[in-house]
């Protein structure tokens, strides 16, 4: 019964999204209200049987509905309650039913927090985001129907991937999807600027926040999945640049980029045409995305179960809600005007060239990406694109993009004097080539590349310092107290200056822990020491255990450090027996300045076991890194420009006066 | 007009994007075609199946157009692929070889005694090597090679009756002349 | 000073050193580390055949055991890394490299990313410049501005 309930709630869901997605535009046309005034009605409707149909399937899992086929395909009784529920989104299915419930999300927050825009454009605005719903809401209700029966039901579920059976499953997607699919907002308010024609400074202060948020969620989702799969897969990798992981972070760099187009279009009313250029690929590259992993199209490790008929019915809709946007993009564009003035050396430039080597780096990772199925549909032959391409490419491009990040913040608006900005940033300079020389040599050995990666991310920890430590100093005048003095200052300019640094401490992060990262694979029988730098790892044996749905292998070894006894590692070979699958489950002591991870290989003879030991220096600064981009984000979400709270009460204010 | 046109490069870039997607709904990137087609087969000694002390050597193969059918016992799409080379061993105008590829003597056997043998002879390649130095990288695959030695074409995957009658046959017939 | 500098080296020193050794009761599990070191940065850059998305150093399929133990035996022989490379290739094709040759039909790979930073540095200061004689919009009217205002305030 809750499935069929589930099952026609999506259907209902489905009629709310076509009315929301068509009448009220007709509305606008037409300038009739009673078509209009369906947009949030049908938005609001159409997100409470979404959630409805959500439920039921989750229902389905709590209750081991082994009669519908997609929970026997991915859960099992004896699978934990988290990993039970969190199961919903590991398959296809269940994942496009997140997506949608992820957009509704969306939708609904736009109806409740969209409100002192012009009737016109707030309407389709909502319109647009119905129009991307009901693409998908037909996709599932059509092809990937998350309620479809199984009769006779199974006795049980064929178990969830073991590899997925982890406090990772259960925040990585939905955390992952809420960027991916927030990027809809931006494109919505493209969408309805051009049809409006009301580009200008309002539209792009208001396009913004909601891009930020969607920024922040995408950071934390892919950091949460690079961490995951760091812990998980047994090898020390954090990422792999796979298909799907790539096409995570294509919307990424482009959404940087956007924040920062916007920055320069709210400040000048200035290249709008390039920023609402931004805001279509950005969520483009998203759907792009969806369709790489389910068409069967590229091998991925994260594919679901590809199929041909599904990949074409989403390039059709690819084609519609892309191909549509760009039309529209190409028929308006000219009509847009040119906006203020500035330099061409002055802080818009600098954000622009910001852009050019952010939309270059993405271009590089859809190239790689693609290039393999290029040459395919040429006969060319084939080929893989991996690691050693998108590293060297990617990383190339982007260096230059990391000075700049320098300079940029320090030019003045309108007009900037490169020898000005050059004197501010000579201390910067000497910090960063000292340190390029010396941390590598303290490491152990200098190379081209761990030197360019610290001079980069000292650089720019170093130059965003330099940035607060001027605007105290401009502020010194006017403010009685250090302390009054910081707390006036913008939270979005603390904003800035940390997802600036954030970036920084990623960049080591990534330099030092590829640099100096080291494998021992050795063979230990029990009460053997493997010594590692200073480190002693003391095997001290294996011992079977029980858990919830798997057998476990759990090894024991005593990590010493000058004889004294600093952490115990219990790395385990577990044993799922519903999939039959074997999992390595290593064992990681995480530091600031380093990680212990040991991780268990093959039983040999005599209880010895083949015992990888790694030691990675600095790696946990990666995903700090990402965090305080993230945490970046927030700050300049809070400030006061934005506040929601704020401009309720200036309203209430100025009603209270009037009266 | 020219105005417009730069406009609408993001679209031509997108629908052409959008081409190579549609084709490559219909090809198989998982699909790793052989460097070595139009090249010699590699010369191989190997132990012959069920004839204790004999060697096959492939160069021996030199003169005539043959098949050299990679699979093992353990190979569930080897079981489905056996009917077809049933039928194309009685047509006596077919010479398929066997490289079964790491597997044992007596399960090989077993499956052959169990299903028919459609084989002139079976080599076998326990560790496999032979295989590497054919680009094998699953099983079941068959290499058609031709009279001068030289691999003409190479089959991955189980050999279907379609693929039978569209590819193989006709190709036979072209290197039988 | 010099003591200072000195004094902070070293402590610089202290908290970012890890160095390594080889050493203590646990053996290596290969026979030849040095050995074993150049097959495991070969085998990063290559692609197993069976399980499609791992490197061959990090796959468990039986044909990427085997192709390893091939590519040890042969370095072990004196083969150099681009002979053991040219050999997979001949039998695998371009496939099986992660990084991909630079041939006629990957130079628009390798470089289109650069030119493309290139055509869009070159593309960015050409509109800047263009703007400059250009007789870019006024910036916003006291009454335009009163408006957006209103607008936002609302």
């Amino acid at each position: 019964m809750i499935p069929e309930i589930g099952q026609f709630s999506l259907i209902l869901a489905f009629c709310f999204a076509i009315v929301q997605g068509t009448l009220p535009l007709m509305g606008v046309w037409k300038n009739q209200a009673t078509l209009t005034n369906l947009a949030v009605p049908a938005a609001r409707a159409q997100f409470v049987f979404i959630v409805i149909a959500f439920i039921c399937l989750d229902y389905s899992f709590y209750a081991n509905d082994f009669s519908v086929l997609y929970v026997a395909s991915n859960s099992n009784s004896h699978l934990p309650l988290a990993y039970r529920l969190a199961a919903l989104w590991g398959g296809h299915e269940g994942s496009m039913l997140l997506w949608v419930s992820i957009l509704a999300v969306w939708t609904m927050a736009v109806t409740m927090f969209v409100k002192d825009l012009p009737e016109s454009f707030r309407i389709r605005l909502i319109a647009v985001m119905g129009m991307v719903s009901i693409g998908f809401l037909a996709f599932i209700i059509f092809t990937s129907n998350p309620f479809e029966r199984l009769i006779p039901a199974a006795l049980d579920g064929r178990d969830l991937n073991p590899l997925l059976q982890d406090p990772g499953m259960v925040f990585h997607p939905p955390v992952l999807y809420m960027g991916y699919v927030g990027f809809s907002v931006a494109f919505a308010f493209a969408i309805a600027a051009l049809l409006d024609g009301s580009l200008d400074i309002a539209w792009a202060r208001w396009t913004r926040p909601w891009t930020t948020v969607a920024w922040v969620f995408l950071t934390l989702g892919i950091a949460f999945g690079s961490k995951w799969a760091y812990y998980e897969l047994g090898w020390g990798g954090w990422w792999f640049w796979d298909a799907v992981e790539n096409a995570s972070f294509m919307p990424w760099l482009v959404g940087t980029a956007l924040i920062h187009s916007l920055a320069v279009t709210e400040k000048r009313d200035a290249f709008k045409v390039w920023t609402v250029l931004l805001s279509i690929c950005a969520f483009s590259l998203s759907l792009l995305g969806t369709f790489l992993v389910r068409s069967g199209v590229l091998t991925s490790v994260h594919a679901f179960a590809t199929d041909p008929g599904r990949g074409l019915f989403i390039l059709i809709y690819l084609i519609v809600v892309i191909g549509g946007a760009l039309l529209l993009f190409a028929l308006r564009a000219p009509t847009v005007g040119l906006g203020e003035k500035f330099d061409v050396v002055s802080r818009e430039s600098m954000l622009l060239a910001n852009n050019v080597v952010l939309v270059a780096a993405a271009g590089s990772v859809l190239l790689g990406t693609l290039y393999p199925l290029l040459m395919d549909s040429l006969g060319a032959g084939k080929i893989s694109v991996g690691p050693p391409y998108f590293d060297a490419v990617f990383v190339a491009i982007m260096a230059p993009g990391l000075f700049l990040m320098g300079l940029g913040p320090l030019a003045k608006w309108k007009k900037a004097s490169l020898p000005e900005i050059g004197t501010r940033l000579r201390v910067a300079a000497v910090i960063s080539v000292f340190s390029a020389l010396l941390i590598p040599f303290a490491m152990g050995k200098i190379t081209l590349m761990t030197a360019v990666g610290v001079f980069l991310g000292i650089w720019v920890v170093s130059t965003t310092l330099i940035l607060l430590r001027n605007r105290i100093k401009t502020r010194q005048a006017a403010t009685p107290t250090l302390l009054e003095n910081i707390k006036g200052i913008p939270l979005a300019f603390y904003g800035m200056l940390l997802a600036h640094l954030g970036i920084g401490v990623f960049i080591l992060g990534v330099t030092l822990v590829k640099g100096y990262e080291s494998e021992q694979d050795v063979r230990m029988e029990v009460n053997d020491v493997a010594k590692v730098g200073n480190l002693s790892f003391l095997f001290k044996g294996v011992q079977e255990i029980a858990g919830p749905n798997y057998l476990s292998s759990q090894g024991t070894f005593s990590v010493l450090s000058n004889s004294k006894e600093i952490t115990v590692l219990h790395p385990e070979k577990r044993f799922y027996p519903v999939q039959g699958s074997v999992m390595t489950e290593a064992d990681i002591q995480p530091g600031v300045v380093k990680d212990l991870y040991v991780s268990l290989g093959e039983p040999l003879e005599n209880g010895a076991w083949s015992v990888r030991i790694y030691i990675k220096p600095f790696v946990q600064w990666i995903w700090a890194g990402a965090i305080i981009m993230a945490l970046g984000g927030i700050l300049a979400l809070s400030d006061r420009r934005y506040r929601i709270v704020n401009r309720k009460a200036a309203k209430e204010a100025q009603e209270a006066f009037e009266a | 007009m020219n105005r417009m046109a730069k406009f609408l490069i993001p679209l031509a870039l997108f629908l052409i994007a959008v081409g190579f997607l549609f084709k490559g709904l219909f090809l198989d990137p998982h699909e790793v075609p052989s460097p070595l087609v139009g090249k010699p087969a590699p010369v191989f000694q190997a132990p012959i199946l069920g004839e204790v002390g004999k060697t096959f050597n492939s160069a021996d193969m030199k003169g005539q157009v043959w098949l050299l059918n990679v699979w093992a016992s353990w190979c569930g799409a080897c079981r489905d692929e056996h009917p077809v080379l049933m039928d194309m061993a009685k047509t006596g105008q077919i010479a398929t070889y066997g490289l079964d590829y790491k597997d044992t003597d007596a399960e090989a056997q077993a499956v052959l005694a169990a299903n028919g043998n459609p084989y002139k002879k079976v080599a076998t390649d326990a560790d496999g090597k032979i295989g590497i130095n054919y680009g094998v990288y699953g099983v079941p695959e068959t290499y058609i090679i031709d009279k001068a030695g030289v691999i003409r074409y190479k089959q991955i995957g189980p050999i279907t009756d379609e693929i039978l009658f569209t590819k193989i046959v006709p190709l036979l017939k072209e290197l039988q002349r | 000073m010099k003591k200072l500098l000195i004094l902070l080296l070293l402590a610089l020193n202290i908290f970012f050193s890890t160095n390594l050794a080889f050493a203590g009761e646990a053996k290596p599990l290969a026979e030849d580390p040095v050995l074993e070191a150049r097959l495991k940065a070969m085998s990063q850059e290559l692609r197993c055949l069976v399980c499609q998305n791992t490197t061959l150093a990090d796959s468990s399929a039986p044909l990427a055991e085997d192709l390893r133990k091939e590519i040890r035996e042969q370095l072990r022989a004196g083969k150099t890394d681009k002979e053991v490379i040219d050999y997979l290739v001949a039998r695998y094709g371009d496939f099986v490299r992660y990084r991909p040759p630079l041939k006629a039909s990957t130079v628009l790979l390798w470089l289109g990313p650069f030119a493309l930073l290139l055509i869009g540095g070159f593309g960015l200061f050409l509109q800047l410049r263009r703007r400059q004689t250009m007789a870019g919009d006024a910036p916003l009217t006291e009454e335009e501005v009163r408006k957006v205002r209103e607008l936002l305030n609302k």
